[in-house]
């Protein structure tokens, strides 16, 4: 008997590994290698034609710290996590409510909320610069309307930034709504019976009632809100290049632009490692918390 | 004063929404007219086609779109290959060392191919797959998401049917093969709808390993095209926008049920 299960152990075992091998191989070629190696490439100079690469240890990451640019973009990165994640959020629950309540137009309404998120970051900046661009652009001619002056959203370095924000809200508070929208419906009736029966406003049963269940959901959103923020710079790419002087730059970007227009690969390498250390953060959080479903049975 | 509060609040999402389509209308429209009758706003202009020629003839579409067309099979086909393995492995089979191997794949959640873009570049350069279809779709074929829901959609397959097919004789490929896929077909379907709209507006990795015009993706072809160097106007990039996002965004309104159920069982783990 002990024979017969220590056959099927080794070959559920054998089966396991071999089933696994493909993918395995995939994801260590890919995502593995690539982490290790780009640790490993960090710790060097560049490779050049005159001088051949040599270890430096840390020396790249003190580059970056005293790169007054790499701190500049790593403000302005933290300011765009800043305002794109709550205000998405906050967006996103609204839309949630709305399209979940018993409005006119509740069709038209959940599809043009959702829209923004099937279209490609590439197509959405170009809607956008026909929004921006100075004196023909939407944004001038409803100024021009009140007698406002032409403005350069795209081009002076106080508002860049802030046109990268909103093209990003608007592309991403669409699919966090479907989120809310999900759990909204898993509210049960009497929960709303109860509070109209205790006579509690709406204003009152939202907050007290259906915020607190959509918790979870909430910290779910805010991992993907948190995972965006670093990924979504597409729209650099058309809107403004990370100019004017900087101002509108993003981390990913400049890994990029390090990587592919300077040819400097060690610091990349070495951006690209911070950059991993605050997703393995999110992902710490994301594990000591979205785990804990069930804070309010 | 309850009713005048549900009036209100009608309004302000009618208004969002319009806000919200706003950009895309406003694309719309610059398409269907010339440049001066486009940024007049000019309500009685006459509506033309001309930006749709001069943009298709700017540009070897045709082939751009093939190109997105093809990755995106590429890519699934790749996905369902692995994740359909792996994903079974971690939901039915028991082994030493398989929980650690399970916590390895999750951390690739967040090791995203976007942040490992130089090393990715080196390696797919030193497999010989730079500006091949083939080099931009593989650092995405083993999503660690997609072993992730296939392996929640295997585990709700109950071990009965599992059972049975073993005593018909079914050895476990052919049992994965007649049992658990064909159960996990919903699985499949929101799988592949989110793969192929992350995958069809895909950029930064493209531009990335592509050099020509032979393997370039739309997304990318599109920012070429629409590059202020080039000096197109507002009408003609409407154009080329609207006509590189109308094959998906026709599908979203058509299929838009499936596509936000897709996403949610996505998204809900």
């Amino acid at each position: 008997m002990s024979n017969h299960v220590n056959l099927e152990r080794r070959r559920q075992a054998i089966y396991g590994w071999l089933l696994l091998s493909p993918a395995a191989l995939m994801l260590s070629i890919f995502a593995f290698y690539p982490s290790v190696a780009t640790f490993w490439s960090s710790l060097f100079t560049r490779n050049t034609r005159r001088k051949p690469s040599e270890f430096i240890g840390t020396e790249n990451y003190a580059d970056l710290f005293a790169d007054p640019t790499f701190w500049l973009v790593v403000k302005n990165n933290l300011f765009y996590a800043g305002i794109t994640i709550p205000v998405s959020i906050a967006i996103a629950l609204a839309m949630a409510l709305w399209a979940n309540s018993k409005i006119p137009l509740r069709g038209f309404v959940r599809t043009a909320y959702f829209t923004p998120t099937v279209l490609p970051m590439i197509a959405a900046a170009n809607l956008w610069l026909f929004f921006y661009t100075p004196g023909l652009g939407v944004l001038d001619q409803i100024g021009s309307l009140f007698g406002l002056p032409s403005v350069n959203w795209l081009g002076q370095p106080e508002t860049a930034l802030w046109a990268i924000i909103i093209v990003t809200i608007w592309k991403e508070a669409g699919f966090f709504m479907i989120f809310y929208l999900a759990a909204l419906q898993t509210i049960p009736e009497d929960l709303k019976e109860a509070a109209d029966i205790e006579g509690a406003s709406r204003w009152t049963y939202t907050r007290r009632i259906v915020l607190p269940l959509l918790m979870p959901t909430t910290l779910f959103i805010m991992v993907n809100a948190m995972i965006n923020s670093v990924k979504l710079i597409d729209h650099l790419f058309i809107l403004t290049k990370g100019g004017p002087s900087d101002a509108s730059k993003l981390i990913l970007y400049y890994i990029w632009e390090m990587a592919f227009a300077f040819f400097d690969a060690p610091h990349a390498a070495a951006m690209t490692i911070l950059v991993l250390a605050v997703l393995c953060i999110v992902a710490a959080i994301q594990f000591l918390y979205l785990d804990r479903r069930t804070h309010y049975q | 004063m309850k009713r005048l509060s549900h009036y209100i609040e009608s309004a302000a999402a009618i208004l969002l929404a319009l806000i919200w389509i706003s950009p895309l209308l406003f694309a719309f429209w610059a398409a269907f007219h010339t440049t001066s009758d486009a940024v007049n706003f000019n309500i009685m202009s006459a509506w033309t086609l001309d930006n749709f020629r001069t943009a298709w003839d700017g540009a070897p579409w045709l082939r751009y779109f093939m190109n997105t067309f093809l990755l995106v099979t590429i890519v699934l086909i790749g996905q369902f290959f692995f994740t359909t393995l792996a994903g079974f492995v971690f939901a039915k089979l028991e082994f030493p060392g398989k929980n650690l191997v399970f916590i390895l794949v999750l951390m690739q959640l967040f090791i995203l191919p976007e942040v490992l873009i130089v090393e990715n570049y080196a390696m797919v350069s030193r497999l010989g797959l730079f500006d091949t279809l083939f080099g931009v779709g593989m650092p995405y074929m083993a999503s660690a998401f997609g072993i992730f829901l296939m392996r929640q959609s295997f585990k709700s397959v109950p071990i009965e049917l599992h059972e049975a097919a073993r005593i018909e004789g079914c050895g476990l490929l052919g049992i994965l093969w007649r049992v658990y896929v064909p159960l996990a077909k919903p699985t499949y379907l929101a799988y592949a709808l989110v793969s192929v709209s992350t995958h069809w507006n895909n950029f930064l990795w493209p531009l990335i390993v592509t050099n020509s015009p032979e393997t370039r993706p739309l997304t990318v072809g599109l920012s070429i095209f629409g590059a202020p160097e080039n000096g197109v106007d507002i009408s003609i990039i409407s154009a080329a926008t609207i006509m590189s996002v109308a094959p998906l965004l026709i599908a979203f309104l058509v299929f838009q049920r499936q596509f936000v159920q897709a996403f949610l069982r996505a998204g809900i783990k």
